[in-house]
């Protein structure tokens, strides 16, 4: 990647919108900015709000872990190419272990035979120290139980990770930082930009937005046969950015793939996870699409121009994690004539014998369950009919985990208790992290980055 | 005019995302024409009023007339978000297609995508 005042566009690829994104992905992106060409950068978001206290987690248990598991499947096959050919790689896949995640990808370079690649941490999102917890404590006032408290990150923005850049970084690896100030980064480092330079880092902050969820704007979550076709959905090419010195950016995705990239796929991702489109806040810039335009310049090939951006807020949001018991949920299954009857006499006969000790929510899958709630008033307004083939789903939280092992005991009861013909229990029980968010002010909470060396 | 009622699912399409315990719901025209026609009648009286068994605290429409698109953010909808809901669907993903089934009245003659996937 070219460093400082460039007027050559950027092309930032995504490798990876979540934590267990398909590793087959990658390749074909880095492929395609090789034969594009010019400055590029590949960006991994693997880490969502639950992902990370997970991970947190994982390193309490093993401190040499808490990194992405997938790390090394996902880098494997594309770093010899992108150290090779410029192509930055930036990567929240540091998660609760940063430091520990850099050292994997040395190992791994090592391993493919390559030169040690420099590699950059960028630290100061993890608020879990007796200090962090202060400050925490400070944001939650009366609300904040240090017995239950699991782990605190705070959002972090762009500007540490394209220090780094500039700095001679080939890979950065982050913990917690905002999703689209993984593409902004890189951006900054290529052009220059300052710190108040608003129209700019809006417009690449919405590039970062539309690629930071991997295939969503490239035709996944977007199929709906008849009404919204995509071609080749099982190869769906991930999404490329290609990004202007004045912000806007084109949008296209790796070559000789399947999915498709039009002025559809482009809104819907534009206004996802997106509350006032006049005010969208990370923690580089408030990014206001009200006058954004999508436009198809071709095919699979759109461009998206008018973001506007205002001054950043003086906070950054935390998330704070805390230990919320258990959660258990139990399933089985009723099939043929009568088969919906005798999923809502099961049913009857959880909430008469559990009802008292805990609140359960219910499903009948096939009849009613996703768009239900849980409190069942959607379901308690669904008529009984004469469904044939019925999963009734019965879920329960609660701090004591002897009652969910209740729970996880009456389902498979009802094997031999139940109604006729009840096959396929299954059972499952997971701790429950219960989140809280809070802003702190941003010069309590400084992110920095430095280099790894291998140890 | 004549007019025909249909659901919004055959000239608008729609994506959901979640931020906590609130669930947003962008509406897209197929046809810009008939963004008019939404913003009429797609209103946050009947939203609320669709999605009320979910007991929304707070519900918001913001127009983006560029992108013929609507944002709908519903407060307090999903049982607590990714973290405490019990649901199956812990983001609301399936909650656009529950938006698709509302029904708005069009001139009679207007394309619908069901039609077109007849004509196929």
């Amino acid at each position: 990647m070219q460093i400082g005042k460039n007027t050559e566009s950027l092309a930032v690829g995504c490798g990876a919108g979540f934590s267990g994104d398909r590793v087959d992905a990658p390749p074909a992106v880095v492929r395609t900015l090789i034969e594009r060409g010019g400055p590029s950068a590949i960006i991994f978001e693997m880490l969502a709000e639950r992902t990370l206290a997970l991970a947190q987690l994982a390193r309490k248990a093993n401190p040499d872990l808490g990194y992405e598991v997938l790390l090394d499947m996902e880098l494997r096959p594309i770093l010899a190419d992108c150290l090779a050919n410029g192509i930055t790689i930036v990567g929240n896949f540091g998660a609760a272990n940063p430091r520990a995640a850099a050292q994997m990808i040395l190992r791994l370079a090592r391993e493919l035979g390559l030169a040690s690649p420099r590699i950059a941490v960028v630290e100061g999102d993890d608020l879990s120290s007796a200090e962090g917890r202060r400050l925490i404590r400070e944001c939650l006032p009366g609300q904040f139980d240090d017995r239950r408290f699991v782990c605190a990150n705070v959002y972090q923005g762009a500007f540490s990770i394209a220090a780094a850049i500039k700095a001679g970084a080939q890979v950065v690896v982050t913990g917690r930082v905002a999703d689209p100030s993984l593409t902004l980064a890189p951006a900054i480092a290529h052009f220059g930009w300052r710190e108040t330079d608003w129209d700019q880092l809006a417009g690449a902050t919405m590039a970062g937005h539309l690629l930071e969820c991997g295939a969503q704007v490239s035709g996944g979550y977007f199929a709906d046969p008849g009404y919204k076709d995509v071609p080749g959905l099982e190869d769906v090419g991930f999404p490329i950015a290609e990004i202007a010195a004045d912000g806007s950016c084109i949008v296209t995705k790796a070559s000789a793939t399947g999915g498709l990239v039009d002025a559809r796929t482009v809104k819907e991702q534009l206004l996802y996870e997106i509350h006032d489109p006049a005010a969208y806040l990370t923690p580089d810039v408030v990014a206001d699409i009200t006058d954004a335009q999508v436009e198809e310049l071709g095919p699979n090939t759109v461009r998206l121009s008018g973001v506007r951006g205002h001054p950043r807020t003086p906070t950054l949001k935390t998330n704070v994690f805390s230990d919320g018991g258990w959660i258990g949920e139990a399933e089985i299954s009723y099939a043929g004539p009568g088969a919906e009857a005798r999923a809502r006499l099961a049913m009857d006969v959880l909430r008469k014998r559990l009802g008292r000790e805990l609140e359960l929510r219910f499903d009948l899958i096939g009849v009613c369950s996703v768009l239900g709630d849980d409190g069942n008033r959607l379901l308690a307004a669904t008529a009984a009919g004469a469904a044939t083939d019925v999963r009734l789903r019965v879920a329960a939280k609660h701090d004591d985990v002897s009652r969910i092992d209740r729970l996880l005991r009456e389902v498979p009861a009802l094997w031999t208790g139940g109604p006729a013909g009840g096959g396929g229990a299954k059972v499952s029980k997971r701790q429950r992290l219960s989140l809280q968010s809070c802003l702190v002010p941003r010069e309590r909470v400084p992110a920095s980055f430095s280099f790894i060396e291998q140890t | 005019m004549n007019q025909i009622e249909v659901p919004l699912r055959e000239i608008a399409h729609a994506r959901t995302g979640d931020k906590g315990n609130c669930t947003n719901i962008g509406l897209f025209a197929y046809d810009a024409r008939h963004y008019d026609l939404l913003v009429e009648q797609v209103t946050v009286a009947r939203v609320a009023a669709h999605f009320a068994y979910r007991r929304p605290t707070h519900v918001v429409r913001y127009l983006l007339p560029k992108l013929a698109a609507m944002n709908f953010v519903l407060d307090d909808v999903l049982d607590g978000g990714v973290n405490d809901s019990l649901n199956l669907d812990l983001h609301g993903k399936a909650l656009s297609f529950h938006l698709l089934t509302m029904t708005v009245k069009v001139p009679a003659g207007t394309a619908l995508r069901r039609a077109k996937k007849e004509t196929r």
